[in-house]
C-alpha cells in the first residue's frame, strides 16, 4: 500500500509539473547514484522478517472461551463487522479473519476415524496462512493481493476490482468478501486501520500496520503465550526454537502451497 | 450495414421492443446492485462464484462454438458453409458480449474494471481471459463486418482479412481454453481440478454452439427469404453429434477417474450434484435432467434417419442446448465450491435479482445478434434477388 502511494505521489508530482517535469528528470539521470531510482524504506521501529510464521498451541487454547479475546481483538483492531444472521436473515454475508472450527475442518486430509477425544472437540484457530506460495497471489488479476518481502501476502482495497478469483484459489476458506457495505455493522471503529468498501476481499495481514510500529499481531498479544510469531527463516528465533522441540502440523500442506500457520496439537 | 436493421415487419419492432423491456428491466436491477453490493445475489462467503460467472463459461462455449462453421469452410474448403460463416461469426460476438457483460456483472468494484489492464498481471489466468474474449470480439467483428460488406458490393472482401480469419480458429479454441484454466489450476477445488476440463469444455461447446446455430437457421428460414441450406443443417447436425458424444465421454472418464480412485476431494463435489450431500441437493434434479436431456439427443442425433428430419433434429437440438446449459451453466460453477474448503456444505441458489440481471445481459446479447443477423440476411436477400 504504502508502494502505490509512493508511486501516486510521484505520478502526481510529474503530472503537476508537466512539461517542465522532464530537465527535472533528466537531472536526476544524469545525478544518477540512489537518488535516481525510488526506494522504500523501512520505518524505524519496524518488525521486519524473512517469512513471518506463526504457531499456534492447541493445547492451551482448548475451549471456544479461550479463542473468544483472540478473535475480538483481531476484529477490533482491524474493523471486521459482525454481519448478525439474526438481522440479514441469513450467514451468506459473514466476514471473519480469524475464527475457530473443528479438527476436521482445518484438516480435513488428517480426519481419523478413531480419534483422540479431546482433540476432537477442541477448538481450532483458522486463517490466512500466508503461503510461501501463495495461490491467491498467482489469480489476483490486479497485483491487488501481493507477497511482502517479509513474507505476508498483503491486499492493497483500493485496488481490488472484487473479482473474486483469491477467494476460489484460496484452499483454506480464509477471504471474505464485502457483499455490502460493512459499516453499519461495526460497533466501534478503530480509526488507526481503514474500514472497508463494498465489493472488495479481505483477509488477515497478520498486522502488517502494527509491526509497522514494533508491536506484535493482536491476536499474538492476546494469547498469553499461546501463539508464538517470528521469522520463519531465522533459524535463532524463538519460532523456530518453537519447531524443533515441537511436533507440529499444518493444514492441506499436499498441495504445496507452504503454510506458514504450525499447530501443535 | 447498420440501416438493414431499422426496418422490419410488426412482429420484428416488437420483438426488439421486448428485448429493450427486459435490458431496461435489468439494468434498473444491476443499478440496485451496483449501489447495495453484490449482496443482493444468492453468493456467499463459501460459494463466491454463481451464475454469472456461470453463464461467462456457458456462452464462452457458444462463441467458440462458431468456428465450427469457419474452420471446414476455410482450412477445408468445404463450400457449402460459405453461405453461414457469417452467422457463426455473429453469434459469436453476440455470445462474447454477454460474455464480457457477465464478468463486469459479477464486479464488486466495476468502476475498477480497468485496473486489470492498467496493472497487467501475466501470472493471473483471469488476466488472459481478458485479453483472449476481447481479442476474440475484436477479430469477428473485423472479419464478418469485412466479408459482409464484399458479399453486398459483390467483391471480394480485402487480402488483409484473411490472415486475420486463419488467427481467429486457433483463438476460437483459445477462448474456452484459456476459461477452464481459470477453474482448474485452482489447488484444493478437486471438482475442478482435472486436465480434461479445457478438452471437455471444448467438445461441449462445438456441440450447444453448432446446435443453437442449428435452431437459429431453421428460425431464419421461416422468418425470411434467405435460406442457411439443407446441406448446411445437415453437416451442422453431424458435428453436434460428434461433439456430444465426445463431451458425454469426457464426462464418462471424469466419474471413472474419481469413483475408481475414490479419493473424496473429487468424489464429494460430483456426488453433491448427483445424489446430494449430508441432506443437501438442490442442484439433483436439475443434474439429472440435464445428463437425460444430453444423452437422449445423442441418442436422437446418431440416427440418420431421426437427423434428417428436421423438426425432430430441432427438437433434439434444443434438448442438447438446455442440457449442456443446466451442465455448465447451473452445476459446474456452484458445485466446485460445495462442499467448501473447510468441508462444511453450504448451498448455492441465485435470487430473482440476480435471475433479472442475468435476463437483462441475455436480451442485450439477443439484442446484437438480432441486429448482426437482421443486417446478414437483409444483405444476403438482396444479393441474391
Amino acid at each position: 500500500m504504502e508502494d502505490s502511494r509512493r508511486n501516486f505521489l510521484k505520478m502526481a508530482g510529474i503530472a503537476a509539473l508537466g512539461a517542465g517535469a522532464s530537465p527535472v528528470l533528466n537531472a536526476f539521470a544524469a545525478g544518477g547514484g540512489p537518488a535516481a531510482t525510488p526506494k522504500t524504506m523501512k520505518g524505524k521501529d519496524i518488525l521486519w522478517a524473512k517469512q513471518w510464521g506463526l504457531v499456534i498451541d492447541t493445547r492451551k487454547l482448548t475451549t471456544a472461551e479461550d479463542l473468544k479475546p483472540l478473535i475480538d481483538a483481531c476484529h477490533k483492531t482491524h474493523n471486521v463487522p459482525f454481519i448478525d444472521p439474526a438481522i440479514v436473515g441469513h450467514n451468506r454475508h459473514e466476514i471473519k479473519w480469524l475464527w475457530q472450527t473443528g479438527y476436521a475442518n482445518a484438516f480435513p486430509d488428517l480426519e481419523a476415524r478413531y480419534t483422540h477425544e479431546e482433540v476432537e472437540t477442541r477448538p481450532f484457530l483458522v486463517l490466512c496462512n500466508h503461503c510461501e506460495n501463495p495461490p491467491c497471489v498467482r489469480a489476483c488479476p490486479t497485483k491487488a493481493t501481493f507477497k511482502r518481502p517479509d513474507g505476508i501476502v498483503a491486499m492493497d482495497f483500493h485496488r481490488c476490482i472484487g473479482c473474486r478469483f483469491c477467494m476460489a484459489a484460496c484452499p483454506f476458506g480464509a477471504r471474505s468478501f464485502n457483499y455490502r457495505d460493512p459499516r453499519p455493522f461495526l460497533a466501534e471503529t478503530n480509526l488507526a486501520f481503514p474500514t472497508r468498501t463494498k465489493g472488495v476481499v479481505e483477509k488477515c495481514n497478520f498486522c502488517v500496520e502494527r509491526l509497522a510500529d514494533g508491536l506484535l499481531p493482536a491476536c499474538v498479544e492476546a494469547s498469553n503465550g499461546a501463539l508464538v510469531f517470528g521469522d520463519l527463516e531465522d533459524p535463532a528465533s524463538e519460532i523456530r526454537e518453537v519447531l524443533r522441540t515441537n511436533y507440529t502440523i499444518r493444514r492441506k500442506v499436499a498441495l504445496g502451497t507452504g503454510p506458514a500457520v504450525y499447530y501443535i496439537v | 450495414m447498420l440501416e438493414y436493421a431499422i426496418k422490419g415487419s410488426k412482429a420484428y419492432c416488437a420483438w426488439m421492443t421486448a428485448l429493450l423491456g427486459l435490458i431496461g428491466l435489468g439494468f434498473g436491477v444491476w443499478l440496485w446492485q451496483f449501489n447495495f453490493g453484490l449482496g443482493i445475489t444468492g453468493l456467499s462467503r463459501d460459494v463466491s462464484w454463481g451464475f454469472y460467472i456461470a453463464q461467462l463459461t456457458y456462452m464462452v462455449g457458444v462463441a467458440a462454438g462458431g468456428v465450427m462453421v469457419v474452420l471446414p469452410y476455410y482450412l477445408h474448403d468445404y463450400k457449402a458453409f460459405g453461405r453461414i460463416t457469417i452467422l457463426g461469426e455473429f453469434l459469436a460476438i453476440a455470445a462474447l458480449i454477454v460474455c464480457l457483460l457477465s464478468v463486469v456483472v459479477d464486479l464488486g468494484q466495476p468502476m475498477r474494471i480497468l485496473n486489470v489492464w492498467l496493472h497487467p498481471t501475466p501470472n493471473s489466468v483471469l488476466f488472459w481471459d481478458t485479453i483472449v474474449l476481447n481479442g476474440y470480439l475484436f477479430l469477428n467483428l473485423v472479419i464478418g463486418w469485412n466479408v459482409l460488406q464484399a458479399e453486398r458490393n459483390g467483391t471480394h472482401y480485402p487480402g488483409w482479412v484473411k490472415p486475420l480469419i486463419y488467427l481467429s480458429i486457433p483463438w476460437a479454441i483459445s477462448i474456452h481454453t484459456v476459461t477452464a484454466f481459470l477453474y482448474c489450476g485452482l489447488p484444493g477445488r478437486g471438482f475442478w481440478l482435472t486436465a480434461i476440463l479445457a478438452p471437455r469444455f471444448l467438445a461441449s461447446a462445438f456441440a450447444a454452439g453448432p446446435a443453437l446455430l442449428i435452431l437459429l437457421c431453421l428460425l431464419i428460414r421461416k422468418v425470411s427469404n434467405f435460406d442457411p441450406g439443407r446441406e448446411q443443417i445437415q453437416a451442422l447436425a453431424k458435428i453436434v453429434t460428434y461433439a456430444i458424444i465426445i463431451n458425454l465421454f469426457f464426462f464418462l472418464c471424469e466419474i471413472f477417474v474419481a469413483f475408481y480412485s475414490q479419493i473424496p476431494e473429487h468424489t464429494t463435489h460430483i456426488k453433491y450434484l448427483f445424489v446430494g450431500l449430508h441432506g443437501h441437493g438442490v442442484l439433483v434434479p436439475w443434474m439429472w435432467a440435464s445428463m437425460i436431456l444430453m444423452a437422449t439427443a445423442a441418442i436422437m442425433l446418431v440416427i440418420p434417419a431421426i437427423r434428417h428430419n428436421e423438426g425432430v433434429l430441432a427438437v433434439a437440438c434444443a434438448m442438447l442446448f438446455v442440457g449442456a446449459w443446466i451442465d455448465k451453466g447451473l452445476g459446474l460453477i456452484s458445485a466446485g465450491f460445495v462442499p467448501n474448503p473447510l468441508h462444511e456444505v453450504n448451498e448455492y441458489v441465485p435470487t430473482l435479482p440476480e435471475l433479472a440481471i442475468t435476463l437483462g445481459v441475455y436480451a442485450i446479447g439477443a439484442l446484437v445478434l438480432t441486429v448482426l443477423f437482421k443486417m446478414a440476411i437483409g444483405i444476403k436477400e438482396e444479393v441474391r434477388a
